[in-house]
């Protein structure tokens, strides 16, 4: 009974324990990694819980009660103080971070292990860190605070994607480079928000706006407020970064990184435009729709086309990033209900394809020590469960009925015909029929193909440098053939079954996708938006 | 001639922000030496971080400490005016920024460092040479 008291007393500051705990947690990791190997696991994957588990209260609060929840920060009001602002938008997308970073992490304790052999307690504060600064990302309602934790996702971001492959500190230190402009971009338009109505609270912000629509500040920080999101989300000229930073990090950063910093992106965008600059401004005064559009259009093509001259199973995933990306975007920008909708919902679900694509890959690798697709040949009479789980991530990126990507790409189909946009939904049709070949391919090799031997199995064990290849010394003494035999079968449960439950959020996120809209989504579009 | 000097004169700290961002991005752009990208960034973020410095300057105003008490007694001690005294926020959000900076800078010099032990140069050309090889 006193448990349960205490917990209720916490739960006004559940906005401030959902990013504190694994703020401090991500220190407590690493010092006891000093002394311990395993308690930084187990400290890293309960405080990753206890984030899970307050966006699971707090989403529940916001949809019963329809209040926004607005924490000041030590007391102090907005807006001398910062709050954090727990609405229906922000609840939905802590609940899609929290989840997709505590299921990603519990299923990879194995390759953690492996992959960052006496480093763990340094891995896991860095993703710890990198959680926490997605968290303050989403929930914060002050512009400057938001760049401070957009910079501590980032920087521990391109530590967690360099501790990749050989090649992977140079793909991240360009990466780097590119995301440094587009913060500081981000940063230089907060400065001139600043100028302009002398306040950093983004609620305090929107309400001065309109009073200077015609003022050109107001118009630059726009501009380069944009400019700095575009460079960080990928957007077709800006994209050059993400294949080569994805796809040489290890499976367990790719599986965190990949499915959320691009969305958790398009999140802070459509809350830049919405909440900050209000979508009158957005929309109405600068007409940057159609060129949005058509940039989204473009990097539809690009990604899907590009997608289906990979060889390599992460860099062809990589690729259908960047269309995805062209998704959100272009929904958004299409200005209309429905449209809008549709890319709030295709943050959840891609967020959550992306994370079974990914955890799918890593099993792959764990199993096969290969990245080509190749290498998946006959894997359905190995490992059932897996390539069930495999083929419903792949319907749901094809947008095949019961899984959750028909659905928001239905809404954004819809969207696009309403607007008028044509070309955004040939671009999505075409995007749809580019992913039904690229997986159906994969199928097929794994379905029909003849099971080929890998004599990778578990050859992680028994690296010594940060990650491998195929190039490794498989006749390493240490290698132990006589335990493995080099036979592939099924991959451990608790590898499996975090999988099994993505693949099966993917459907139960499809047949809801009405609930959601109507429940949280419609919530988040402002009633001038028909 | 001598309005377009006023005019640069009076925008003095835009000028000198914006040439140090496009000396920064011409850097980070151009150069062929990952290190020498790496100075161009750190000069692309001082140039933001000394913009910000300078729209906290007013003329003729101090730094704000306040010389008379606190102000709440303000029957006895004149209460401090916001004219007086230049705006900190701006110098106080940098001291954060300036920490961004150093810890982005720290990162890139680690990840120049594991990129010289893998390709034994920090040419770009070099490097690419060597992949493609």
């Amino acid at each position: 009974m006193t448990f349960f008291t205490t917990i209720f007393t916490f739960l006004p500051d559940l906005p401030a324990i959902i990013i504190i705990t694994p703020l401090l947690a991500s220190l407590l990791a690493a010092a006891s990694g000093l002394f311990n190997r395993k308690t930084p696991f187990l400290i890293a994957a309960a405080a990753l819980f206890i984030s899970f588990i307050s966006s699971i209260i707090l989403i529940m609060q916001v949809v019963e009660t329809g209040i926004v929840i607005e924490y000041r920060m030590a007391g102090w009001a907005a807006p001398m103080g910062i709050v954090y602002i727990i609405d229906h938008l922000s609840a939905l997308i802590l609940l899609v971070i929290t989840s997709a970073a505590f299921l990603n992490f519990i299923s990879n304790r194995k390759n953690i292990e492996t992959e960052f052999r006496n480093k763990e307690g340094a891995f896991n504060s860095l993703y710890l860190l990198f959680t926490s600064g997605l968290i303050g990302m989403t929930a914060t309602g002050d512009a400057f605070n938001l760049y401070v934790l957009m910079e501590i996702a980032s920087l521990s971001g391109y530590a967690l994607i360099g501790l990749g492959s050989n090649r992977s500190p140079l793909a991240t230190l360009n990466y780097l480079f590119l995301g440094t402009i587009g913060a500081t971009f981000y940063l230089l338009g907060v400065g001139y928000l600043y100028i302009a109505t002398g306040s950093l609270n983004i609620a305090d912000i929107a309400s001065i706006i309109p009073t200077m629509m015609n003022s050109s500040i107001i118009l630059f920080a726009f501009i380069i407020c944009m400019a700095g999101l575009l460079i960080k989300m990928a957007i077709f000229p800006l994209h050059g970064w993400l294949p080569n930073a994805y796809s040489d990090c290890s499976n367990v950063s790719a599986g965190l990184i990949a499915p959320l910093t691009t969305k958790v992106t398009i999140y802070i965008m459509i809350r830049i435009c919405l909440t900050l600059f209000s979508p009158e401004y957005t929309f109405n005064y600068l007409k940057i729709s159609e060129f949005m559009v058509w940039l989204a259009i473009i990097t539809i093509f690009f990604g899907s086309l590009s997608a289906l001259a990979q060889k390599d199973y992460k860099r062809m995933l990589c690729y259908i990033i960047i269309a995805e990306v062209g998704y959100m975007v272009g929904g958004f920008f299409l200005g209309n209900r429905i449209g809008i909708s549709g890319a709030i919902l295709h943050i959840v679900n891609d967020a959550a394809m992306t994370l079974a694509l990914f955890m799918a890959a890593g099993i792959f690798l764990w199993k096969t020590g290969e990245d080509s697709r190749d290498s998946l040949k006959g894997m359905f009479g190995k490992m059932p469960f897996t390539m069930a789980g495999f083929t419903l991530a792949a319907l749901s990126v094809v947008g095949v009925p019961p899984t959750c990507g028909f659905f928001s790409k239905w809404y954004l189909i819809s969207g696009g015909i309403a607007a008028g946009q044509y070309m955004f939904v040939a671009a999505l049709i075409f995007s749809s029929l580019v992913n039904a070949v690229l997986f159906f391919r994969i199928l097929e090799i794994a379905h029909f193909e003849p099971f080929k031997e890998h004599n990778h199995d578990h050859v992680y064990h028994h690296s010594h440098n940060t990650l491998l290849h195929h190039h490794q010394d498989h006749h390493d003494e240490h290698y132990e053939t006589t335990k493995h035999n080099g036979v592939v079968k099924e991959a451990p449960l608790e590898m499996l079954i975090p999988f099994i439950a993505v693949s099966i959020m993917l459907v139960i996120l499809g047949l809801y996708s009405g609930t959601i809209v109507a429940n949280i989504i419609d919530f988040v579009i402002p009633a001038a938006i028909i | 001639m001598e309005q377009i000097l006023s005019f640069i004169a009076a925008k003095a700290n835009y000028w000198a922000y914006v040439i140090l961002l496009m000396v920064g991005l011409y850097a980070m752009i151009v150069k062929n030496n990952l290190v020498k990208k790496i100075v161009g960034m750190v000069i692309f973020q001082t140039a933001v971080i000394l913009f910000y410095v300078s729209i906290g300057y007013k003329t003729g105003g101090t730094i704000p400490i306040i010389i008379y008490g606190d102000g709440h007694n303000s029957i006895i001690e004149p209460a401090a005016k916001a004219v007086d005294y230049i705006n900190p926020l701006p110098h106080v959000l940098m001291l954060t920024a300036i920490v961004v900076g150093v810890a982005t800078l720290g990162v890139a010099l680690a990840l120049a460092i594991k990129v010289y032990q893998e390709y034994g140069t920090l040419e770009e050309d070099e490097i690419n040479k060597k992949i493609r090889a």
